[in-house]
């Protein structure tokens, strides 16, 4: 029996380490803080050779490079504004996996709301035109069931008339 | 008017259809520098076959020249460096910049493929490469007479390339030379 919880324990410890194990270089970090932010960052920044992966996902040279720049920027005390800035400057905007709010990206950040609205607009119209139809068709059937015209009247008149 | 407004959902189709097709041809790899227009940043390094010269910004000198961005490590150098042989030969100034290599074997890459080179500056931690937003080798930079970069390339320069990219800035940058002169 102790044995088993012994393996269990062991086998635990072994899961619970190995999900830490994606990242290759190890940094000490003089404030613990740091290491979260340095996290974080390598999250939003972008690999710029690998297309569709972020820093603390790749790991081509390009990306141990960075994040090895990212560390030494933090431990200089730089701010994240900072770092970011530090790589926007070199490898552009591409580098932000969270797109800055300007002329050319204004209509990305708020197309998609834009449609949203223009959809509802176009949805009301439709709705209100469709019940205001109703409405009216509703009352021109109501006034045809009331009266008949003089022609009408004739018709019916006929009709009857015939059948007897 | 009625009959108008029923066909705009097929404009806006066509619209939008039309728009992605083009995405379709777009080359995602082609990343928009962000040091085109900017000076080239201060480096103070050693050169791979001089010995212990040291080369600073001040060193790159002419009209205009090229950066270019090579390793022993990268395949794609060794089909390019013939065609910047070519280049160097016509007159244009390359500076080299060996990033992240093994100096030894930088030099005899140099001695053995023949160097088209002013000098190649020995960037073995990748500083100067970061510094000038370098991912990756080849890379190819034209600067200006007043040092201002002009493009970035990255790949392999090719007549093609040479042709398309290079040959239309660099007769920018002489027309502005003699505009400057005048």
């Amino acid at each position: 029996m102790k044995y088993i919880i012994g393996l269990i324990a062991t086998l635990l410890v072994l899961i619970s380490t190995s999900s830490f194990a994606g990242s290759v270089d190890t940094y000490q970090f003089s404030k613990p803080e740091y290491e979260t932010r340095f996290h974080d960052l390598n999250k939003i920044l972008r690999c710029p050779k690998c297309q569709n992966q972020n820093l603390a996902d790749s790991n081509s040279m390009i990306s141990q490079d960075l994040r090895k720049e990212v560390y030494r920027l933090m431990e200089e005390g730089r701010s994240d504004e900072q770092i970011i800035e530090f790589m926007v400057m070199r490898y552009g905007d591409f580098v932000l996996y969270k797109p800055k709010v300007d002329n050319v990206t204004y209509f990305l950040w708020y197309g998609p709301i834009g449609f949203g609205v223009l959809g509802l607009i176009i949805l009301s119209i439709v709705v209100v035109r469709q019940r205001n139809k109703k409405a009216n068709a509703g009352g021109e059937q109501e006034q045809s069931n009331e009266e008949l015209s003089d022609k009408e009247q004739q018709a019916l008149d006929n009709i009857l008339n015939k059948n007897k | 008017m009625k009959r108008f407004v029923l066909f705009l959902p097929l404009i806006f189709f066509i619209g939008l259809g039309g728009f992605l097709y083009k995405g379709l041809f777009l080359n995602p790899k082609a990343m928009p520098s962000a040091l085109e227009g900017k000076s080239v940043p201060e480096f103070r390094l050693l050169t791979v076959t001089k010995g212990d010269r040291v080369v600073t910004k001040a060193d790159l000198t002419g009209d205009y020249y090229l950066l270019n961005v090579w390793a022993t490590w990268c395949a794609a150098c060794k089909a390019e460096h013939p065609y910047l042989l070519d280049i160097a030969r016509s007159g244009v100034p390359i500076y080299g910049i060996n990033y992240k290599d093994d100096i030894e074997a930088a030099a005899k890459w140099l001695s053995f493929y023949k160097d088209p080179y002013q000098f190649s500056a020995f960037d073995v931690n990748g500083q100067l490469g970061m510094d000038l937003g370098v991912y990756g080798a080849p890379e190819t930079f034209l600067v200006d007479h007043k040092g201002i970069i002009r493009l970035r390339y990255a790949g392999v320069v090719d007549t093609n390339s040479w042709r398309v990219k290079f040959m239309p800035l660099i007769e920018e940058i002489k027309r502005e030379m003699a505009e400057d002169k005048a």
